[in-house]
């Protein structure tokens, strides 16, 4: 339905006063096709690109290179009604739930905007509208829609976030982090509240997260990013059985787990994440990587494609797979 | 000698409000023992951190203050300390170290000169250079002579927090104070930050106070917890048999909604309803209108706490036990 094909997005980083400028490649060649009704993860920590890809798939921000298309037509041929009918039909929601809303504006209000400018209801209808669909994120429209979102705690506000996505009717929803700056026990409503939302509305999820645990309770696919590039990508379940790239596996080792009697994994990954302005040459994980090997630092390795569109980027995929433990 | 380094009775914290003060830390009693790492753990606001700030009387809004209770630190009693002693105490003794590196690193001051302020501050009488050195090799910061060089914009946020805990070390605390320190920093580097932490306390004898929302770092790092809620501790133990057999419902239900990638089940478990506000506390429980065993003994009287370190706040902790009490869900 949303496909991205060998997306590139450039930046220009100006790195000081009179040392010019630099190219910084923030997505490096990536594929991206989203279903309806499916939840594709992208997991990857910060600066491994994966909020640009998001926001390169909303239209917010235009690709460098490569072609994005949404229900087979190229985002650059989407004129009026069908450029309209995308804008409405992808929908965001993000992680600074302050940030995204407009502070002077009531809640009710924002959720009110894109039924009268998507759905061109009429203003009362909007207003039941409105009502409706904030019930339906678990708020009380007789309270909470003449609030301003300051007077709202972090997990209210992204009830009302979810609800001014909705709002649209969509069939895709981008979610940047959307539980991220949320405590543990409103974390488990919020998404919640979104499984309900995507099984009644048959929505597909874009669920951008550093979280793997979450990633593995939502998605149905997962792909992981590293500094740009797609490492890992399959089928949710398989990728987190069998881990077979040695990024995916440093992560799933580094990640803590609440269980005290298990022993800590010792293999943790070494350094932080090279600039993405001077990405290592070759494989752009071998400084970090625990298999690497001389080629890892001359060739970019190609990708390894296993069962059920299991792919790995990686020269050693077959010996790393299932290598879990060592 | 005294085992324990940390003994906080009582504790009342409070902040001012429009009218009056709010009671932000209500009637905290823990303690720390020598070489222990012990856990504070609990959700936004409810007070974690403001217990942390108590102990070393800093607090980041100037109308906050220590109301009542006591701050034992090495048998003495911080909160009868004059600004001077406690001045002494403070950066030395107890050191603290934050959740955002960035903002508690002077932007205009080299890496190196940071590590070493405390030293100078507190008058070391050694040869500053050449500890400032052990305590960047000490915290794994890349070659420390180059690195001391360097301004905090210059390095990663790992390095950051690495510097910022070199800095924490220095005067060899007794107790260090870590609030939250790794919730900024990416998995791969949080791992590195709290094996390094664990190391540093393996090698000093600090005991370390770590304060977190997150159920997995505890369960990694701690001997023992205590659980916050609304300002109160609901309940403490060791870390293995707070995972293991929590008691109290509140624990019961955030270890439940815990997401993590060993999770057995798939299903997603959220406790109902939300955290209550401060300004308007229920007379008797605080999570009881919450809570799915709530009776009515809850509603009207705060549950007995008893001063201990297997204390549980709960009138029907037998019920909490022997039931799978979560099992029914209540709307919200």
């Amino acid at each position: 339905m949303l496909e991205g094909t060998q997306l590139t997005r450039d930046f220009r980083v100006r790195l000081g006063l009179f040392r010019g400028s630099a190219n910084l490649r923030a997505v490096d060649r990536v594929s991206i096709t989203i279903n309806p009704g499916e939840t594709v993860a992208l997991v990857g920590e910060s600066g491994s690109g994966k909020s640009t890809l998001g926001r390169m798939l909303l239209g917010l921000i235009p690709q460098t290179s490569g072609a994005l298309s949404y229900r087979g037509t190229d985002f650059a041929q989407l004129r009026g009604d069908a450029a309209r009918q995308f804008r409405a039909d992808v929908q965001a929601v993000f992680q600074d739930t302050s940030a995204s809303l407009n502070p002077r504006r009531r809640v009710g209000e924002s959720v009110i905007a894109p039924l009268l400018f998507n759905r061109r209801l009429s203003a009362q209808h909007a207003r039941v509208e409105s009502a409706q669909l904030l019930e339906r994120v678990g708020l009380d429209p007789k309270i909470f829609a003449s609030r301003f979102p300051h007077q709202l705690s972090g997990g209210q506000r992204q009830r009302v976030g979810l609800a001014r996505a909705l709002a649209s009717q969509p069939r895709v929803i981008v979610a940047d982090e959307p539980v991220s700056a949320l405590d543990v026990s409103v974390r488990a409503q919020i998404l919640k509240l979104m499984q309900e939302l995507q099984a009644q509305e048959k929505l597909a999820y874009l669920f951008i997260t550093h979280d793997l645990g979450v990633a593995r309770l939502i998605a149905n696919r997962v792909m992981v990013m590293y500094l740009g590039v797609v490492v890992e990508e399959g089928n949710a379940a398989e990728v987190f059985a069998r881990p077979s790239h040695p990024y995916t596996i440093a992560l799933t080792l580094s990640a803590p787990v609440p269980d005290p009697t298990r022993a800590r994994s010792a293999r943790h990954l070494l350094g932080d994440i090279p600039s993405p302005l001077a990405p290592p040459p070759g494989c752009r994980f071998h400084p970090r990587c625990a298999f690497a090997q001389a080629i890892c630092k001359t060739d970019a390795p190609p990708v390894r494609e296993f069962e059920n569109a299991h792919r790995s980027a990686c020269h050693f995929a077959e010996q790393v797979r299932g290598n879990k433990s060592e | 000698m005294n085992d324990i380094i940390l003994d906080v009775r009582n504790l009342v914290t409070e902040i001012r409000q429009r009218r009056g003060w709010l009671r932000v830390v209500d009637d905290m009693s823990f303690n720390v023992r020598r070489g222990e790492i012990v856990g504070l753990v609990g959700e936004s606001g409810c007070g974690k951190s403001m217990t942390a700030f108590s102990l070393m009387q800093l607090f980041p809004t100037p109308a906050a203050r220590v109301a009542s209770g006591e701050i034992i630190f090495d048998n003495r009693d911080l909160l009868k300390l004059d600004a001077r002693a406690l001045r002494a105490v403070r950066g030395a003794q107890i050191a603290m170290i934050f959740q955002d590196p960035a903002t508690f690193l002077d932007p205009l001051m080299t890496l190196g000169n940071q590590i070493a302020e405390p030293l100078r501050a507190h008058n070391f009488a050694g040869d500053v250079q050449a500890r400032t050195r052990e305590l960047a090799a000490q915290t794994g910061l890349p070659d420390p002579d180059l690195i001391a060089q360097r301004y905090p914009h210059q390095v990663s946020g790992g390095q950051k927090q690495r510097a910022l805990i070199a800095s924490a070390m220095a005067c060899a605390p007794k107790l260090l104070i870590a609030d939250e320190p790794t919730t900024a920093l990416d998995v791969t580097v949080q791992a590195q930050i709290l094996d390094l932490m664990r190391d540093l306390r393996d090698q000093t004898g600090a005991a370390i106070l770590l304060i977190t929302h997150d159920l997995g770092v505890i369960a990694e790092m701690c001997d023992r917890v205590y659980v916050m809620y609304a300002g109160k501790i609901v309940e403490a133990h060791t870390t293995r048999d707070l995972f293991h057999a929590p008691r109290h419902p509140y624990t019961q239900g955030l270890l439940r909604s815990t997401v993590s990638l060993e999770s057995a089940t798939t299903d997603l478990f959220a406790i109902p309803g939300t955290v209550p506000n401060l300004n308007d506390l229920p007379r008797g429980c605080r999570f009881a209108p919450r809570c799915p065993i709530v009776s009515a003994q809850c509603a009207n009287e705060p549950p007995f706490v008893a001063q201990d370190e297997r204390a549980v706040a709960c009138w029907n902790v037998e019920r909490a036990r022997a039931e799978e009490i979560w099992r029914l869900e209540i709307r919200d």
